[in-house]
């Protein structure tokens, strides 16, 4: 067991275990901090930048699903700078792709979608790259639509994590990066996919889907994750 | 009171957030008491008025036509509108940009899908040319209100107009954000 460490959160003094992170700290003490490529059960990276705060004065930002808690750490979440930062990082990702909400297969259960409302973003101020990105339905029952795609990586640790198959992995850097499978070939021709479809459940967005989903029906189910989860790290094999 | 003088138009859309606009159902009777309605699609005008209150563009911008009355409709409105994500965003309307240009656009729909002796559409002063991308509106001009939404749910066009009528700055927040 880590030892305790005591730090303020938004003004609240909190202890929290010298192993936690400022994300855990802070849900455990009931306040929310946006975040996207954050997925239960599966190891933080720091990707979508949503979960910054700010920690120390002057104030430095930093991730809070990747930093660890120290003692008489100041943390804010919710500064006027964070807000904006925010709203500008869930900009960017609209922009960077082709995201058309109206023709959506997540339409309705998009975290993405569900993010810009929380920030309040009412319109985009950046030009929109409009990139012409291919859509891969070569595997018998999932898709992957790289317009909607954001680069979380959810579902390269969930493969690599919780199912152990390492189909998916990024390619190229910045804003040529892709999510691909295997040695970049298509999905329908992974010898390491499983079919067991845990990345279409912890995709945030439509980018991967189950065939024959149409507007707003990609809904997606966590429980098989959670269930894993549960069974692997609590002993737990109730449902 | 002077009423307020609304006006309304749709670019490169379907019509279907000025579709949303009739859903506001008897609050249109309300409305009609309290605004005048002086350019629109849905009434016989055929000149855009001088001076306008408020104007609710629908749609995005796509051709040359478009990129002149956004232009001229800003300079002749206080309060600019844009209303639905083809407005805000470039939304369905915007798919083609990842395409190319507007040749390339052109030779997909008329000549490549086209039968024998298929031509591109050429008819100057009548079909305006389109522009090589679809942008937002406020791209080309700025705007001072965003009515997200395809199409927007009547409740949230009814949320602004009240605002606007009542002399507020007209802001959405929460759910009324939600695009798509």
């Amino acid at each position: 067991m880590a030892a305790v460490k005591t730090l303020s959160i938004d003004g609240r003094l909190i202890n929290a275990r010298g192993d936690q992170t400022i994300l855990e700290a802070a849900k455990e003490a009931g306040i929310a901090i946006p975040t996207l490529c954050h997925l239960e059960g599966v190891s933080d990276v720091g990707a979508c930048r949503m979960c910054l705060v700010e920690v120390g004065d002057p104030p430095r930002l930093m991730p809070a699903c990747t930093t660890q808690v120290f003692e008489e750490m100041k943390v804010q979440t919710s500064t006027e700078r964070l807000r904006n930062f925010r709203r500008m990082i869930v900009e960017l990702l609209f922009a960077e792709r082709n995201h058309v909400c109206a023709v959506c297969v997540a339409n309705g259960n998009c975290e993405l979608q569900n993010l810009a409302e929380r920030v309040g973003m009412d319109h985009v101020r950046f030009d929109y790259l409009y990139p012409k990105l291919p859509v891969d339905i070569s595997h018998e029952r999932f898709g992957i639509d790289h317009n909607r795609c954001i680069l979380c990586t959810r579902c390269v640790r969930v493969c690599d994590q919780i199912e152990g198959a390492h189909t998916w992995d990024v390619a190229h850097r910045g804003v040529n990066a892709r999510v691909i499978t295997d040695m970049h070939q298509p999905w329908g021709t992974s010898p390491t996919c499983t079919s067991c479809g845990k990345c279409m459940q912890a995709c945030p967005t439509g980018a991967i889907f189950a065939q024959g989903s149409t507007v707003g029906e990609m809904e997606r189910n966590r429980s098989m994750l959670t269930f894993l989860i549960n069974a692997r790290e609590k002993k737990q094999w109730n449902i | 009171m002077e009423h307020l003088k609304l006006a309304t138009m749709w670019l490169a859309g379907c019509s279907g957030c000025h579709m949303s606009f009739l859903d506001l159902d008897e609050f249109l009777i309300d409305l009609a008491g309290m605004i005048d309605i002086v350019y629109t699609p849905l009434i016989d005008a055929k000149v855009f008025p001088g001076r306008v209150d408020v104007t609710l563009l629908e749609g995005a911008v796509a051709n040359q036509d478009h990129l002149e009355f956004v232009k001229m409709v800003r300079a002749r409105t206080s309060i600019l509108v844009s209303f639905g994500d083809c407005a805000l965003t470039g939304n369905v309307t915007a798919m083609r940009n990842p395409l190319g240009g507007a040749e390339v656009v052109l030779r997909r729909s008329y000549i490549d899908s086209g039968d024998a002796g298929a031509q591109f559409p050429s008819s100057p002063g009548v079909l305006p040319q389109l522009l090589d991308r679809v942008v937002p509106i406020h791209h080309v001009v700025p705007v001072d209100v965003y009515i997200p939404g395809c199409p927007p749910p009547a409740s949230r066009i009814r949320a602004v107009l009240e605002q606007l009528i009542g002399q507020h700055p007209a802001q959405l927040a929460g759910t009324d954000l939600k695009f798509g």
